[in-house]
């Protein structure tokens, strides 16, 4: 870690804030403390909401939980939707879903992943990449990239449209719908839906393939400082299929160290808890995971597009592979550890999505009536996805009388927070240092934050680890007693 | 953007929101282009303008829980003509005001005391953080707020409605198709 977290003399020092953050999604701002000669001691991402969700939905009955939960992100809810439906169907015993409901929630997924990434690069960070970090603030916007290149706007703004059709034919609504449901969905695409769907689907593969190749050709033309923006090294965390393939719907854990050793492979999600600890910071409400066995200095980790990328073993569809063969080989391998590198990378996983979406649609259980499974009960659900923004965690308990007493969820962003401290120190180091602070300079900040798509709001909702507790019931599952462990380690009754 | 016709400003934020009524503003998908011939942003989100000028319309998302919450509510209060509360939480606070049932301390000494396999940071006090508020609150109890546009999110079509009508000079008027609350 690099040693501007804390300055040892904050009094003596000049704040310069950049609040808030903007064209990030949600609440987050950064203070920078400067001494006389603008050498910089210390840079911090704050998370400045507080929220509460895991404490209000303890209470509501479980199958309220994926339509409530969603609403702690407009930008990812059919993420939190997904993770919570997935939780739930632990909870009512579902343990295999039916072709057709796991194909319309997959379906359902991946629109979501193409939505939402079209809506990072295009609406929030294309500004940056085709005008330059330190550009005209009054043009460093949406409207600018479709005055000046209507086309790659349009594009942009038709492959987000068409992701929030397909969510809108899947989950009943473009943004809260409600069809994942505990143990399958509640509808399948119709034979119109589908046909509707299958006439643009074809534009929006070429059009996806086409914004790879274009951050591709922007990191032909900056190559150094590219590679060089923000660089740190970290450990890496995602879900892969159990064949190592990338899988954003289901699998197990995988950690690579920052050196490229597998640290767990195929981890089991549902004991997620064994290998994720969280951290707390006086200067941020959103926690600093870390993986258990390395402690909280050495074990951050980072997740999401540019992780699964390069973690993964290769990717199910065929073009989306070729352009990961060919973003792994550039410049030697370099561009896998920079932080623009999450760019390319998030459009080959856009990619990916059109192509799952494609194949979806050609494989007639999309249609299917068979729509729900159940079986025994249980008292605890685990979902894990893999979201836009990475590995997204959902875990509840709920009692006998179907209400939730335990939720725990740990979102994308959050496990990406020291990362982000890590990206944005560098940038201060390389850019800032010694110079006069300029809004352009600043903008450079920002434009490390950007790259992991933060998606703040979900951040501030989030609260934290399931507290350690074991229960002793009796034969008829009555409790016995319980022990917790508490934050200092004492065992409470 | 070159201005022959006189674009009306137009700024948006998210309070204590989801940023779910700001991506059903953009679900207006390509009729994007169609307003901005209308319209000219301030703050919003999407761009990187951080303090709220004059301006014709402000549109709200979200509710208030925090004291930063409420000064960026007044801010724009005093910069727009007309303010407009977008969407559930605006309205009502939402989703996010079900922790009014629940004392604040109780829920900060939950998440960041009482568990274990946490660090000692305790709940978070740099003064860089916005205090929270004792509970969330929808905007209208803090200032005066010219139009109500519900639903969570309202679609797409409810806020191209709204604004078009608004835009042309017309009293806005949803109608009952596009009247919806969830």
């Amino acid at each position: 870690m690099s040693d501007l977290e804390t300055a040892e003399h904050p009094e003596q020092l000049r704040r310069v804030a950049i609040d808030t953050v903007s064209r990030v999604e949600g609440h987050g701002k950064v203070t920078i403390l400067l001494d006389d000669d603008n050498k910089v001691h210390q840079v911090r991402l704050h998370i400045v909401e507080f929220r509460g969700f895991e404490k209000f939905i303890q209470g509501r009955p479980y199958w309220e939980v994926p339509v409530m939960v969603q609403r702690l992100c407009g930008i990812c809810p059919v993420s939190h939707h997904l993770a919570a439906a997935k939780a739930m169907d632990m909870v009512i015993g579902a343990e295999h879903l039916t072709p057709a409901a796991e194909k319309n929630r997959r379906l359902m997924h991946y629109g979501q992943i193409l939505q939402s990434h079209a809506l990072h690069f295009f609406y929030l960070c294309s500004p940056d990449l085709l005008f330059g970090f330190d550009s005209d603030v009054a043009r460093r916007n949406i409207v600018g990239v479709a005055a000046q290149y209507p086309e790659i706007a349009k594009k942009g703004v038709l492959l987000r449209k068409f992701g929030q059709e397909v969510i809108r034919m899947t989950a009943g609504k473009r943004i809260h719908g409600t069809g994942a449901i505990p143990g399958g969905v509640n509808k399948s695409l119709s034979r119109e839906e589908r046909d509707a769907l299958l006439a643009d689907v074809y534009h929006m593969l070429s059009w996806s393939l086409e914004a790879v190749h274009l951050v591709r050709k922007l990191f032909e033309q900056n190559l150094e400082t590219y590679n060089a923006f923000g660089r740190f090294r970290a450990h890496q965390v995602s879900l892969v299929r159990a064949d190592g393939a990338m899988d954003l719907y289901h699998g197990g854990l995988r950690a690579r160290s920052m050196d490229g050793d597998i640290l767990f492979d195929h981890f089991d999600y549902r004991h997620y808890w064994e290998v994720i600890f969280e951290d707390v910071k006086s200067w941020s409400y959103m926690k600093f995971p870390f993986l258990r066995s390395l402690g909280p200095e050495k074990g951050w980790y980072q997740v999401g597009p540019l992780t699964r990328v390069t973690n993964c073993d290769f990717i199910p569809t065929p073009l989306a592979d070729k352009e990961r063969q060919e973003f792994l080989a550039f410049d030697e391998g370099r561009t896998t550890g920079a932080t623009l590198g999450f760019h390319w990378a998030r459009m080959i996983e856009m990619l990916h999505a059109v192509e799952s979406i494609k194949d979806l649609l050609h494989d007639d259980d999309i249609m299917g009536d068979d729509l729900l499974v159940s079986g025994e009960r249980a008292g605890r659900g685990v979902g894990v996805i893999e979201a836009p923004r990475g590995t997204l965690i959902h875990h509840y308990r709920v009692d006998k009388d179907e209400l939730v007493i335990r939720a725990n969820l740990i979102v994308a962003t959050t496990h990406n927070n020291q990362p982000m401290n890590e990206a944005i120190r560098q940038v201060a180091i390389q850019y800032l240092n010694g110079n006069e602070i300029t809004e352009g300079l600043l903008n450079h900040i920002e434009v490390a934050i950007r790259a992991f798509d933060p998606c703040l709001s979900c951040a501030t909702h989030a609260l934290g680890k399931m507290p350690l507790e074991v229960e002793l019931l009796d034969a008829e599952g009555a409790l016995v007693s319980r022990l917790a462990k508490t934050a200092d380690g004492a065992l409470s009754a | 953007m070159g201005a022959s016709v006189k674009k009306l400003k137009v700024a948006t934020t998210s309070l204590a929101g989801c940023f779910g009524c700001h991506m059903s503003l953009l679900d207006i998908d390509e009729r994007l282009f169609d307003l901005l011939e209308l319209v000219e942003f301030d703050r919003t989100p999407l761009t990187d303008i951080k303090v709220v000028g004059q301006c014709d319309i402000g549109l709200i998302e979200g509710g208030l829980c925090n004291a930063e919450n409420v000064h960026v509510l007044r801010e724009f209060r005093n910069h727009c003509k007309i303010l407009v509360a977008v969407g559930a939480c605006a309205i009502n606070g939402g989703l996010p005001a079900q922790r009014n049932l629940i004392p604040l301390r109780a829920i900060l000494d939950e998440v960041y005391l009482t568990e274990p396999g946490l660090g000692h940071g305790g709940i978070p006090d740099d003064p860089e953080l916005p205090l929270p508020l004792n509970k969330v609150h929808p905007i209208h109890e803090v200032v005066k707020v010219d139009y109500f546009l519900p639903g969570c999110p309202p679609s797409a079509d409810a806020i191209w409605k709204f604004l078009t009508d608004l835009l042309a000079g017309r009293e806005p008027e949803l109608g009952h198709e596009l009247m919806h609350y969830d």
